[in-house]
């Protein structure tokens, strides 16, 4: 009998280590044979730990699973059944592209990758010149998924034409932004199609290096990643001639040290080269003068994991799906105080208030949603009047906020909009590389005019709108320039948070 | 604080050109001395700059701007809560105030008895298992103030 449970740490983190042990154990006393397989997450964050067990080739489910189900479990005779997984509803209504093996398969297993698709897009790039391959993504309309939402085909073009001895592809890792963690679950649940798309990249562009630079918060995916780079190594996937086409790539992965705003691609370069990670002024490009002042593509985990999928089904099959310059899948994260969290991957142009009360139900205490906060903590909180939003880069910038790395943040309406407005500029001073006095300074003054606000302080709001202007525009980096989103989104959609405190103090 | 393995200068030597190899080593260098040391030793400071064609106060530079390098080495186990917004969301900021109150500490502290260093930490990408922390290298999600007390107490705290 085969048996899956994930070794996601979103899985690990409740208890899922404790049921596989369990499992073994009980099989073992009874005399069950049983195979059980570590897997990826599905993305079901609420029903972990989560035990699938195949019956008649088809996987089926059982939700928050502890210890003491799992004799019940094996015999399914369990009240925790969920019936086939493909079948739940939230398996269902997606649209798995970049996450398609994500939780079907062993993380580290490379023949059972292959066998799912992987390595069909590697293989394909090997017979095309990096000019085809660099076409091939901008016809995907594939946009920067670390949140900037840039073409990822131009980015790669600039690279491609730009001469020079040694060009370098380097994967942000670095997800910092609360509400996101589709880095780490891909890095952990299927590494070989970031290191794919990051050979398909270096290929593409002409470049033999590459790095993942991965934060030191992320243990497990830093482990998962290094295992999968030795076999990836070991199988000809990666070093002197990449799948025996003569084409050098290898990449090796840097970890972080616990700075969020090496998260932004300048700062990110700074840290890998050993300085301080300060944010540069552009120009330079990265694309002509990134790593070690070389030509370097800086992508997200998930734009370059996406590579594959669309090497392997091609550009227009990708760019099918989506709204308007928003092609392809968003890959959502759903968290915070929600019913049903986790990853759920669909087209673009699904709407906001569709996916938080629908996909997601509601909130996890049962009370009334009160603000969703999109994009990080440098993103907007959007109020149930904006739930009419579609999911998309221009839509989402029209309606005041923006998509950010696709991380949404569920607040129930005991959230006090003053407090998330005065975190997220103790954030931002805390994190601030120092290098630019809007972040420096403003953040710090901030944190103090929103206080001022808290005492009753009327006057003190034109001073904290005045600030987030001069943030805004005088940043070098989005740490100090989108810090005004989450601010001044909370001043303006939620007054009664910002009026009850004056009120309160009269 | 006495370091549990008192650093030798050839030792440290050792450990800086094991990278010097690399392109940009000044981070492997750094969490390979804090792996070892369980702190960044003050006399290893001049031995990168030297070997990296630094100033001291490069190398310091770039000690200071990382929160996760120390001075000093910390308590046997390093806890890290999560305080970002989506563990906030949870309930993660009353959580980690009576956690820290209940151990006699602020954040950064140690607990008297050497067992436990709380830091803040901003998103462990358990965003939708909150609120989280980790312990050393281990996470946890789901938390309440139950299971952090069990935590805490198998922690020796």
């Amino acid at each position: 009998m085969k048996v899956y449970i994930s070794s996601d740490s979103a899985a690990t983190a409740v208890g899922a280590d404790d049921v596989a042990a369990a499992l073994t154990k009980h099989a073992a006393d009874k005399g069950i044979e049983i195979e059980l397989k570590r897997i990826g997450s599905r993305g079901m964050a609420w029903l972990e730990p989560l035990v699938e067990v195949e019956i008649d080739g088809v996987r089926h489910g059982f939700g928050g699973v502890s210890p003491d189900d799992v004799a019940a479990v094996l015999d399914n005779s369990s009240d925790k059944a969920l019936g086939p997984v493909d079948e739940i509803e939230w398996m269902k209504r997606q649209t798995r592209l970049t996450f398609a093996r994500c939780g079907v398969i062993e993380p580290l297993n490379l023949d059972e990758y292959r066998a799912h698709g992987g390595l069909v897009g590697l293989t394909r790039a090997t017979s095309l010149t990096g000019g085809e391959i660099v076409r091939e993504v901008t016809d995907s309309g594939l946009r920067g998924r670390g949140g900037a939402g840039f073409p990822t085909g131009i980015k790669w073009k600039t690279v491609h034409d730009a001469v020079a001895p040694q060009k370098y592809i380097v994967c942000n890792a670095d997800e910092g932004d609360s509400g996101t963690f589709a880095d780490r679950m891909i890095m952990e649940g299927d590494p070989f199609s970031l290191i794919e798309g990051m050979a398909i990249a270096g290929l593409a562009v002409g470049a033999t290096r590459g790095y993942v630079y991965l934060r030191s918060e992320y243990p497990d995916a830093i482990r998962v990643m290094n295992a999968a780079l030795d076999i990836a190594r070991r199988e000809g996937v990666l070093g002197d001639s990449v799948m025996g086409s003569g084409r050098a790539f290898d990449m090796w992965v840097r970890v972080g040290a616990g700075a969020y705003v090496c998260g932004e691609e300048t700062s990110l370069l700074n840290s890998l080269e050993g300085k301080r990670g300060t944010v540069r002024a552009k120009p330079p490009l990265p694309a002509l003068e990134g790593f070690l002042g070389k030509p370097t593509v800086v992508n997200n985990v998930i734009s370059l994991a996406t590579v594959p999928v669309i090497m392997e089904r091609g550009a227009q099959n990708y760019a099918d799906f989506g709204i308007g310059r928003s092609r392809g899948t968003a890959t959502l994260q759903v968290a915070g105080n929600v019913a049903r969290g986790g990853l759920f991957e669909t087209a673009f142009g699904m709407t906001l208030g569709e996916l938080v009360n629908e996909i997601a139900g509601g909130t996890a205490s049962g009370r009334p949603v009160k603000a969703v906060q999109v994009g990080g903590p440098l993103g907007a909180y959007m109020p149930l009047s904006k739930f009419d939003t579609p999911l998309g880069y221009e839509e989402f910038d029209k309606a005041g906020g923006l998509i950010g790395h696709a991380g949404l943040v569920v607040f129930d309406d005991t959230a006090d909009m003053l407090q998330m407005a005065r975190f997220a500029m103790e954030f931002c001073a805390v994190e601030s590389c120092g290098k630019c006095t809007p972040c420096r300074i403003g953040a710090t003054r901030g944190v103090e005019t929103i206080d001022r606000i808290a005492r009753g302080d009327e006057a003190a709001k034109v001073i904290l709108a005045d600030l987030c202007e001069t943030m805004k525009d005088g940043s070098l980096c989005a740490l100090g320039g989108f810090t005004p989103y989450p601010v001044m989104s909370a001043v303006t959609e939620f007054p009664d948070d910002f009026a009850t405190a004056k009120e309160a103090a009269e | 604080m006495q370091s549990a393995n008192p650093a030798s200068i050839d030792e440290m030597r050792a450990i800086i050109e094991e990278h010097l190899g690399l392109e940009g080593p000044l981070l492997p260098i750094l969490h390979s001395l804090q792996d070892t040391y369980g702190c960044i030793p003050e006399d290893s400071v001049g031995l990168m700059a030297e070997a990296l064609n630094l100033t001291r106060a490069e190398v310091h530079g770039v000690i200071t701007f990382y929160h996760d390098f120390r001075k000093a080495p910390a308590g046997r186990h390093v806890v890290k809560i999560c305080r970002a917004e989506a563990c906030q969301s949870m309930g993660g900021a009353s959580l980690a105030e009576e956690t820290l109150t209940k151990l006699g500490i602020d954040w950064h502290g140690t607990t008297k008895n050497g067992a436990v260093t709380v830091e803040p930490v901003y998103c462990l990408g358990l965003c939708a298992c909150a609120p989280a922390m980790m312990v050393d290298k281990k996470v946890h999600g789901r938390l309440d103030r139950s299971r952090v007390d069990a935590i805490l107490a198998e922690a020796g705290a």
